[in-house]
C-alpha cells in the first residue's frame, strides 16, 4: 500500500469526526487521540518487528513476547482489583497458555520456528488469553456478588472454599470461552476473520489463508480455556480466608 | 472421655470483642469483652434491637467470621483449633433468609452429608416430614417452593448434618402462626429427646418465653441474661 493510499484511509476517521460533531457525540477528542496513538504504536511496532525479523535471534524474540505478556497481564489485572497478587496470577495464566500453544505449534512443526511466525501467533494467543482472563474475572465477581448467600450457606454446612465456589468458577470459565466458541460456530458465515482477510489481501490463496485461520481458531479454543482455568485455580483461594470464610473483597 | 465432654460447657466466651462496620470508618460494638458460658442441652433465645449483632453472634459460633479479640471455646477446645468444616457440621446454622442451593429439595437435604461422602442418618423423606412438608416435594426444584416451605427445608438441611448445636436466626419470621408453632415444637422435642443445644435469635418476646430456658438480651456490645 502506498503512503498516499494510507493517508487517504484517514477519510474514515474524518467521517467519524464529522458525524460526531453533527450529532454532538463529543467523540472528536478521543477519535483524534486514538488515531494518533494507533498510528504511532503500530508504526513503531512495524519497525521493531522488521528489526527482530531481520536479526532472527531468540533473545530479541523472547523480549518481545515478554513485553506482550507483561502488558496483557497489566491490562487484565484491572478487572481483578481486590484479589491478592492478581497481576502475577494473570501473568502465570497467560504465560502457561502461550507456552502450551507454542509447544504444540513448534513441537509438531505446524509453523516455522522463526520470528515471522512466532510473534504474530504469540500476539493472538496472548491477546485472546488476556481477554479470556478479563472476562473470567468480570463474571467471577458478578457470581460472588449475586451468590454470596449461596456460598455462605454451603460453607456453613461444612463445604470447603473450593466446594462452595465450584459452580461460580465453572460458570466463569464457561463465560470466558463463549466468544471464541461462538466465533467457531459463525466464522465464515458472519465475518471473515482479520488474519484471513489480511492474508488474502496480501496475496495468499484463500485456501492457504483458511488453513492458517483454522490453525488460529483451534489454538485459541485451547488458549482461552487453559488461561481461564489456570486463573480459576490461582484466584479462588484469595477470595477466602484459610478458615474457609468468604472475604469482603467485593462490595 | 464422653463423660468429660458432657461436663464441659458447649461454648465458652473469654474476653470476646467483636466490632463490625456500620458505615466506613464507623464501627459498632457487637460484643464488648464478653465472658459467658453456654451449657449443654439449653435453648437460649437471643433478643435485642435490630443491628445489635444477634446474627453476627451466630456467625461467630459457626466460624463464618472470627472475633477481633478474645477466644471462643467449643467443647473445651478453641474454635480456631477445630477443623472448620467439622465444626460447621457440628454447629449447624439456619439463616434468617432461606437460601436454596441449586437443584431439588432432596439435593439440598443431601448436600451437607454428601460433602463428606456420607448419607444422612435419617432419610430425606424423614427429614422433610420432620419439618412438616410432604415428601412429594423432594424432587421439586427447591427454588420453586414458597418462602415458608424454603425456610423449613433450610432447617431440615441443617438437621441432615446431625449437628450437636443448632443456631437458629429468626427462622419462623416468615412462617404462619401454625407452622411457626410446629417448628417450635420440633426444636423443643429435638432438645428434649436428642439433647440438642440451641441458640435461637428471635424478635418475638412470646416465642422467646415459650421456647427458651434462658434469654440473652444483646445490646451495645453487652449480653444481659434474663
Amino acid at each position: 500500500m502506498s503512503l498516499t493510499a494510507l493517508i487517504l484511509t484517514l477519510t474514515f476517521v474524518g467521517i467519524a469526526i464529522i458525524l460526531s460533531l453533527w450529532q454532538h457525540l463529543q467523540l472528536e477528542k478521543d477519535l483524534i487521540i486514538g488515531t494518533i496513538r494507533a498510528a504511532i504504536q503500530l508504526t513503531a511496532v512495524g519497525y521493531i518487528l522488521q528489526i527482530v525479523f531481520d536479526l532472527n535471534e531468540w533473545p530479541y524474540l523472547l523480549l518481545i513476547i515478554l513485553i506482550m505478556l507483561l502488558v496483557a497481564a497489566q491490562n487484565a489485572a484491572r478487572r481483578g482489583k481486590g484479589i491478592n497478587n492478581i497481576f502475577i496470577k494473570i501473568l502465570i495464566s497467560i504465560a502457561a497458555a502461550e507456552i502450551i500453544a507454542m509447544a504444540i505449534l513448534l513441537g509438531f512443526h505446524i509453523v516455522d520456528s522463526t520470528p515471522r511466525f512466532i510473534i504474530p501467533l504469540s500476539g493472538m494467543v496472548i491477546g485472546n488469553a488476556m481477554i479470556s482472563c478479563g472476562l473470567f474475572l468480570n463474571r467471577l465477581f458478578q457470581e460472588i456478588r449475586s451468590k454470596k448467600d449461596v456460598i455462605n450457606v454451603a460453607l456453613s454446612l461444612g463445604a470447603t472454599s473450593k466446594q462452595a465456589i465450584n459452580s461460580a468458577l465453572r460458570n466463569s470459565v464457561r463465560a470466558s470461552t463463549i466468544p471464541v466458541i461462538d466465533g467457531l460456530k459463525t466464522v465464515g458465515l458472519v465475518q471473515l476473520p482479520g488474519m484471513m482477510t489480511g492474508l488474502i489481501i496480501g496475496g495468499t490463496s484463500p485456501i492457504e489463508a483458511v488453513r492458517y485461520q483454522l490453525l488460529i481458531l483451534f489454538s485459541l479454543t485451547a488458549v482461552t480455556t487453559i488461561s481461564s482455568m489456570i486463573l480459576a485455580f490461582l484466584t479462588y483461594p484469595s477470595i477466602f480466608t484459610e478458615a474457609h470464610q468468604l472475604k469482603q473483597i467485593i462490595k | 472421655m464422653a463423660q468429660q465432654e458432657n461436663n464441659l460447657p458447649v461454648f465458652q466466651f473469654k474476653n470476646v470483642i467483636k466490632h463490625q462496620p456500620l458505615t466506613p470508618g464507623n464501627n459498632i460494638a457487637i460484643l464488648e469483652n464478653i465472658n459467658i458460658e453456654i451449657t449443654r442441652g439449653n435453648i437460649i433465645t437471643i433478643t435485642g434491637p435490630s443491628g445489635a449483632g444477634k446474627s453476627t453472634l451466630l456467625f461467630l459460633l459457626n466460624r463464618l467470621i472470627d472475633t477481633d479479640q478474645g477466644e471462643i471455646f467449643y467443647q473445651g477446645k478453641k474454635l480456631v483449633d477445630w477443623d472448620v468444616t467439622e465444626l460447621r457440621r457440628q454447629v449447624g446454622l439456619v439463616f434468617q433468609h432461606p437460601t436454596m442451593l441449586a437443584g431439588s429439595v432432596k439435593d439440598n437435604l443431601l448436600y451437607g452429608p454428601l460433602l463428606h461422602n456420607e448419607y444422612p442418618v435419617e432419610s430425606p423423606a424423614q427429614l422433610i416430614e420432620q419439618v412438616e412438608l410432604p415428601s412429594y416435594l423432594l424432587e421439586r426444584d427447591a427454588r420453586d417452593l414458597s418462602g415458608g416451605q424454603q425456610q423449613r427445608v433450610t432447617l431440615a438441611r441443617t438437621l441432615a448434618n446431625s449437628p450437636r448445636v443448632l443456631l437458629l436466626d429468626e427462622i419462623t419470621s416468615s412462617l404462619d402462626p401454625k407452622t411457626s408453632s410446629s417448628i417450635e415444637k420440633l426444636v423443643i422435642s429435638l432438645n428434649n429427646e436428642q439433647g440438642y443445644t440451641c441458640l435461637w435469635v428471635t424478635h418475638n418476646n412470646d416465642q422467646s418465653r415459650r421456647v427458651g430456658n434462658t434469654t440473652w438480651y444483646l445490646n451495645n456490645g453487652k449480653i444481659e441474661v434474663i
